[in-house]
Parts: C-alpha cells; structure tokens; sequence
C-alpha cells in the first residue's frame, strides 16, 4: 500500500513537471497584461486578436500547408520506395536501407544546413530563392523515411502469394495492387502519414535554415518572437491547437472502445 | 509485385537531397575561399582545434551527457511503474507522457522563463513560502533542465516498451527461487531492459548534444554550444566552410556513438541470451 503511494505520487511529479509550463502556457493566453508571469485579470481578447493577426495567421497557413502536402507526396514516393525496396536483393536493399536511415540519424542541424547549402549552391544556377518550395522539399525529404519505416514491415507480414493469386485470377497488375497490396499496408501508409505530418508541424531546425525571409511557419514566428518576448495571442492559438488534437484523441478514443464493446457483445 | 523500379523516384530524390548535399558539405569543410579562388585545405579542421572551439565541443557533450544521465536517473523509475502490474490501465496512462509533445516545442521551453524569472512563478511561490529564490536562468542548469524537460519522454517511452515485452514468468521464477526484490532487479529485469535503455540515450544524446534552441532560450544570448556555433556560422556570419567542417565533425561524432550503442546492445544480448 505504501508502495503503491510513493509509486503514484513519482509519477505524479514527474507529469507536474511536464505538464507544468503546458498549463501556464494556457492559463496566460486567458491573462489581461501583455507581460509575461504578471496575472493581471481574464480576458478573450487574444483569442479575438489572434484572427486578426496577419502575421500568425500566414505563418499558421504556412504550417498547415506545409504539412499536408509534404506528408502526402511523401506519403507516395515513400510508399512506392517500400515496395520497390521490398523486392530488392539483399545487397541492394542494404545499401538502400542505410541511406534511408540516414537522415532519421542525421543531427537535425547537419540536415538543415547541408540542404540550405545546396539550395542555394543550385539555387544560384537555376535561379531557385530561399522559401516556401525550398521548405517543402526540405520537408518532404526528412519525412520521406519515417513512411517507409512504417509501410515496410507492414509489406514483410504481407503473403506474397495473394497478389500472384490475384493476376492468376486475371487481375490486371494495376487492379491487383489497388486491390490486394493497398489494402494490406493501408495501416502502415496511415501510421506514416500521422507520423509525417507531426514531423511537419513541429519542425523548427530544418524550416530555420531552409526558409527565406518572408516566409515562415508557426515555429520560425515563435523564434523570431523569443528574443523580443512572446505575445499572449501565440499562447491562444497553441492552446487551440492543443486542445483541438487532445478532442480529437478522445473521440477516436471513445468511438474505438465502443466498437470494441459491440464486438464483444456480439461475440457473446 | 517484381517491380524494382517504383524505387527509382525515392533514389533519385534521395541523390539530390540526401547524397550530393552530404558530398557539399564535405567539400565546403575541405576548402576555403580566398582572392586565389577557391582552394583544398584542413585550415578548417586545425582552426577547430583551437581551444575556445575545443572548449566549446567539450562543453556541449559533457551537458548532454549529463543530461542523458539525469533523463535515465528519472525515467527508468517512471517506465518501471508504468509496466508494473499495479497499474491495469498503463497504456493509457503511457499517453499522458507524449501528448505534451504535441504543444510545439519552442514555446514548451519558452514557458520555462516564466517559470524560472527572478520574479516568476517558481520564485513567488518560494517567497510565500518564506523559502530563499532560486535564480538559475541563464545557466548550465537551466540549459540542463531545458534538455531534460524536452527529452526525458524519449527515455521512458523506450524502456517502457522493453519492459513490458518482458516475460513476467522469469521475475516470478527468480522470486521463487529466493531472489529479494533488489536482486531479481539487478539479474533479471535490468539486463533484460538494456535495449531499451540503450535506444532511449541515444534518443535523449543526439538531439541533446546538437540543440541551439534550447541553449539560446534558455542559457541567454551569448550562450554557446556545438549547436549555436553552428548556427551563427551559416546564418550570421556566412563562413560556410568552418561551419561546414563542425557539422562534418559533428556528423561523424553520432555516427560513432550509434555505433557504439548498437554494438554495446549486441553484446549484452548475447550475453543474457547466454546465461
């Protein structure tokens, strides 16, 4: 029983301690003084202020679209990759294999700066700027890895005769991987979507050195915010986001243990 | 399902954006540009060697190692209640500990200043208390509390995941077989979670050890590691060749440590495996 206590109340310090700068963070985008750690009254206003703010709402735009098509094109060339590596021999999948582990193992940093280099290195040639096109190659190329990491043991537990069943059956080899394949790595090109597109929105290292002036996203905003002191309508709009991904955990949370309960009664 | 060739757009893309980059910055470290033009030199790598740039190197991964350290000290207890069977729903719970993570980054860490200011929270409540203030922002220890603030979910979830693969029959055997608690922890639980422990240091070492962020935010303006040297070679003073022959030194640094975490992994496996 006292085991159990000290146990309960570690893990709740060591949540306190995560948890902490979260709820301040929240707690002042409802403060009425700009000033941080200065509580001074509650108020809305920054919620209200945040839709009128161009430069938050860009750099929001930016990130979001940053994200969704970056994890997309990543999503197919890193599924197409998967296959193709799958049926490589041993050699060539080694090889492979080790430059695709590459940049997941790369320091973020040494990532940056080698893309930025070239960037501008051709960039120079082919009269190619600093911005959002670099950013979404720069992003596309460090999410592209973690979609293969993921779709891969996905195709390993594959049986590989059912797609040859299926072009005996006289499926069309374009029909049979729409209809067997996809199917059947479904879960892991999902799993690898998530993953990419938190990759994305998160990133800050790799969009620092990558973006130009003019474009940003939410993190460079942040940044660059930092060294004069962060307004409270940045703190808004975090809270949004966070509570808008916490909502939708739950849901899908709760939508998975009431199928779960309706199997089993079913069962029963 | 023969097809090799639906690779081919991903090896293409990864020449360009992977391979000739790499090859850049190895050429950008083993050249300076001067008025002759262009030339090969190690001038980078021997002007690395000077102490202020050494010093620099020694300070970030003695930090990171301490962090990586203090991350380890904190989280196995977590991840070892986690996976106890007093907790039926852990899974759950084991959420609680990445959903921070989805708040970004540099305003978890920004959130810290108004932890830590001389008139912060942290220091109000102390003062209530009649407790004397604590100023530590603007320091190692800031800089170090950063790090495992960020990082310390890479620890535990890892070991987590290690531990509750082990088979609850071994602890049960060695128990049976007379083992106190603290012995079957040394011979049974802790040999077997060595992976886990091994893929969480080097989770919590290699973004550790190359930050800027965390460093700049919290460590003030002029704070330096490996990371902010970096940095302020590319983007403030422009001198691509340096930087580029830290980031080589650097590259090479991880690489060997991955190496030598996986072999340190192996041999303990086969080890355990043996007895």
């Amino acid at each position: 029983m006292v085991k159990k206590i000290i146990m309960k109340s570690y893990l709740g310090l060591i949540l306190l301690f995560l948890y902490l700068p979260i709820v301040v963070l929240i707690v002042f985008s409802f403060n009425k003084s700009k000033s941080r750690g200065n509580w001074s009254g509650f108020t809305l206003k920054w919620y209200k202020e945040l839709f009128e703010n161009s430069q938050i709402m860009d750099s929001l735009y930016t990130t979001l679209l940053l994200a969704i098509l970056s994890s997309i094109i990543a999503v197919i060339i890193g599924t197409f990759a998967a296959i193709g590596i799958h049926n490589m021999k041993k050699f060539r999948k080694t090889m492979v294999m080790n430059l695709t582990y590459l940049p997941v193992l790369n320091p973020d940093i040494v990532t940056g700066v080698s893309l930025m280099i070239m960037f501008v290195f051709i960039g120079s040639i082919i009269g190619l700027k600093l911005g959002f096109i670099t950013m979404l190659l720069a992003h596309i190329t460090f999410n592209i890895p973690y979609v293969i990491l993921s779709v891969l043991p996905r195709l390993r537990q594959m049986n590989k005769h059912m797609y040859e069943a299926a072009l005996d059956l006289g499926a069309t080899s374009v029909y049979a991987f729409r209809k067997v394949i996809i199917p059947e790595i479904m879960p892991g090109i999902i799993s690898g979507f998530l993953m990419a597109f938190t990759l994305s929105i998160d990133d800050f290292v790799i969009s620092y050195f990558t973006s130009g002036s003019g474009v940003s996203n939410l993190s460079i905003t942040i940044y660059s915010m930092a060294r004069t002191g962060v307004k409270p309508t940045i703190n808004a709009l975090s809270t949004i986001m966070f509570v808008s991904v916490l909502l939708l955990l739950i849901l899908i949370n709760i939508r998975s243990a009431r199928e779960e309960k309706r199997r089993k009664q079913y069962d029963a | 399902m023969n097809k090799k060739w639906v690779a081919y757009p991903y090896l293409v893309w990864m020449i360009i954006f992977i391979v000739i980059p790499s090859f850049l910055i190895l050429f950008y470290a083993f050249t300076v540009r001067d008025e002759q033009g262009i030339r090969f030199t190690l001038d980078n790598f021997y002007k690395f060697c000077e102490p202020i740039y050494l010093s620099v190197l020694l300070k970030s991964l003695g930090l990171a190692l301490f962090s990586t350290f203090v991350c380890l000290i904190l989280g196995y207890p977590v991840a070892m209640i986690l996976a106890s069977k007093h907790f039926s729903k852990s899974a759950t719970l084991s959420i609680l500990f990445i959903i921070p993570m989805w708040m970004n980054f540099l305003l978890r860490t920004y959130s810290w200043l108004t932890l830590l200011e001389k008139n912060g929270i942290i220091n109000s409540i102390l003062s209530f208390f009649h407790l004397p203030k604590i100023d530590i922002l603007y320091t190692d220890t800031a800089v170090v509390l950063g790090m495992v603030y960020n990082f310390l979910p890479f620890m535990i979830l890892p070991i987590y995941t290690v531990l509750m693969k082990i088979d609850s029959k071994l602890v049960e055997a060695a128990q049976d077989l007379g083992g106190n608690s603290f012995t079957v922890f040394r011979r049974i639980t802790l040999p077997l979670s060595i992976p886990g422990v091994m893929s969480g240091i080097t989770m919590v070492f290699m973004p550790a050890v190359t930050t800027f962020v965390i460093s700049k935010l919290l460590g003030g303006g002029q704070y330096t590691l490996i990371g902010n040297f970096i940095e302020r070679q590319f983007i403030q003073l422009s001198d691509w060749n340096f930087g580029s022959a830290i980031s080589m030194v650097m590259m090479i640094l991880i690489l060997i440590s991955i190496g030598i975490m996986s072999k340190f992994d192996e041999d303990k496996g086969g080890g355990a495996a043996l007895w």
